[in-house]
């Protein structure tokens, strides 16, 4: 699998109170969250993505709140894929059981600047930055996880086992 | 090679003698959490799978406490889609607004976890029962219809990180305190994936409630799970809320952690986490002169007897400043009734608070206490993130039920020896 897009970029410690914020977790429409998607720290986040961008983020990305809404709005709202230095553990499975690529890589995080435009290639594990004209290898997922991702997602990876 | 407390609870409901650091398992859950924000999208999650029986009714607690009583009709919906899967499986652990309490403060106090279980919740603060040396981690939705539906739930087993407690704190000085001076320390990304395991002979002189606060708060250090030991402590706590069938685990002596640290109780103060995250630790006396417009007393942290009795104390006999807020949450409704009976609530009442029902609400900036632009709370919550209680441009500092009470009276952040304490 490959994805393709422009980068937004981002800090340190990306709370998932940012990127959905509690006042909007009465709904789980996806289309509802990606409508206030990153409201708390980029209020033009939603009006500049476009389908296929990928964030970029320092370490930590996705800390606090266990709220599945957060990668649920990420991914409605178009991004193809998030790369981070390091991502914090509630997210990271989130991620992966809904279907949301990401991929750790600290070294491409440090090179990649917003407005870059991006390739990933999941199956090499390998991230190119297009402007820049550079490629870093990410962090490879255990068979276990590749196996939902493959299936695009925990319940579908679950279903085929029961 | 020797393994943590963590690791043996993992391994042991993994049918495993045996695991380490980094080895992915599979492992059987005794008990499975979801409240009015996190359920709903499990509930739909497991509309789409080929199982449609939750694996064992009362293994499963749903607990509606986020945006209730239900703040406005999308947030009933939910709630509504929560009782009513709750009917239609039989799940034994529902619990209506007149039963209810926070869920982490609810499922100890209802002896639905013990020492050595192994327990998922999509909520963050799931890892508050390692204070009973369970092995508790926070997940989101999709694992917990996983859970729901098998009963199993896949972990990476983690490494860990040591903290070896001696001394006793003084008087005003809380779990609250400890946990916060620790994340001061080692950062929100300090335990990122690990276990924070707690031992030592200090422990002795936390209470259980003091515990629950520190556990609470391991996810704020980015940990996966926080745990402590045993003890006397433990074992009447367990028996007084008729948790009966418990394991206690022990840390092999070779086990391993990437990184010890010892702490000497005796030497913590009082400490304030200041905007935007809870590593921001500063002492006490360190803090300056910040004027506050908010006091919330409560939550999973800090909403359980002695947190009240610690900001009873304080405020016993005195007013709250000209112009402050001072908002109290009993954690349950067990806790309410006992902080009544106690007089706790005159206290805070005849102070100039008010006090509310049990809810999550001001916490996550959801109701019940939403801060304007520019406004500041102190707050003994877990979270001080941007907008997490309210406007982007509004701010939380995290702090004790002491520390709080304290700020309420004079105005401006103040510890109770500001007031002769």
């Amino acid at each position: 699998m490959k994805v393709y897009g422009k980068v937004h970029k981002y800090g340190d410690n990306v709370d998932t109170d940012v990127i959905i914020p509690a006042r909007y977790l009465n709904t789980s429409d996806p289309k509802e969250l990606a409508a206030k998607c990153m409201m708390d720290i980029d209020a033009d986040f939603v009006s500049r993505v476009e389908p296929g961008d990928i964030i970029v983020a320092n370490k930590n990305f996705g800390c606090g709140s266990s709220r599945e809404h957060a990668p649920i709005a990420i991914k409605a709202s178009g991004i193809s894929c998030v790369i981070a230095e390091t991502f914090a553990r509630i997210f990271y499975r989130n991620a992966i059981n809904i279907g949301l690529p990401i991929i750790e890589c600290p070294d491409a995080v440090k090179n990649i600047e917003a407005g870059d435009e991006v390739v990933v290639d999941f199956d090499e594990g390998m991230i190119y930055n297009r402007t820049k004209g550079t490629k870093y290898r990410g962090q490879a997922f255990p068979e276990f996880m590749q196996g939902i991702i493959k299936t695009e997602g925990l319940i579908n990876y679950i279903n085929q086992r029961y | 090679m020797g393994m943590t407390m963590s690791q043996k609870i993992l391994a042991s409901h993994a049918g495993l003698s045996q695991v380490t650091a980094g080895q992915l398992i599979e492992a059987n859950l005794d008990m499975v959490l979801g409240n009015d924000v996190t359920a709903p999208i499990a509930i739909k999650e497991m509309e789409k799978m080929t199982i449609n029986k939750v694996f064992d009714k009362d293994k499963i607690a749903l607990v509606p406490d986020h945006f209730t009583p239900n703040k406005d009709i999308k947030s009933a919906e939910n709630c509504l889609c929560m009782r009513e899967f709750a009917m239609e499986q039989d799940i034994t652990n529902y619990f209506e607004i007149g039963e209810m309490g926070i869920e982490h403060a609810l499922l100890p106090e209802k002896g639905l976890v013990a020492a050595g279980d192994l327990i998922i919740g999509a909520d963050s603060h799931t890892c508050t029962y390692g204070a009973l040396g369970a092995f508790s981690t926070g997940v989101g939705s999709t694992d917990m219809a996983a859970g729901m539906a098998t009963g199993k739930g896949w972990f990476k087993v983690p490494s860990a990180i040591k903290f070896v407690l001696s001394g006793k704190p003084d008087e005003w000085v809380s779990g609250k305190d400890v946990i916060l001076h620790i994340i001061g320390m080692i950062g929100v990304d300090g335990a990122l994936y690990k276990s924070m395991e707690f031992v030592g002979d200090g422990i002795k002189n936390l209470s259980m409630d003091d515990r629950f606060t520190i556990a609470n708060m391991a996810i704020e250090a980015g940990a996966k799970n926080g745990i402590f030991p045993v003890d006397e402590k433990t074992l009447k706590y367990m028996d007084d809320h008729g948790a009966n069938k418990y394991s206690i685990f022990v840390p092999d002596e070779d086990a391993e952690y990437d990184e010890v640290y010892e702490i000497d109780l005796s030497t913590i103060k009082s400490t304030v986490a200041f905007p935007h995250l809870p590593e921001n630790a500063r002492t006490i006396d360190n803090v300056g002169d910040i004027k506050i417009d908010q006091v919330v007393i409560g939550s999973c942290t800090n909403g359980r007897i002695e947190d009240l009795r610690a900001a009873a104390k304080v405020l016993a006999g005195r007013k709250v400043a000209k112009g402050m807020r001072l908002i109290v949450f009993p954690a349950t409704q067990a806790i309410y009734l006992q902080a009544m009976e106690e007089g706790l609530l005159a206290t805070f009442i005849k102070a100039g608070g008010v006090v509310s029902t049990p809810t999550c609400g001001p916490c996550l900036g959801g109701h019940m206490g939403i801060l304007a632009a520019g406004e500041r709370a102190v707050s003994t919550t877990n979270r001080n993130f941007v907008g997490r209680m309210g406007h982007v441009k509004s701010e939380v500092y995290l702090a004790s039920p002491a520390v709080a009470a304290a700020t309420a009276v004079t105005g401006k952040i103040s510890g109770p020896k500001d007031l002769g304490l």
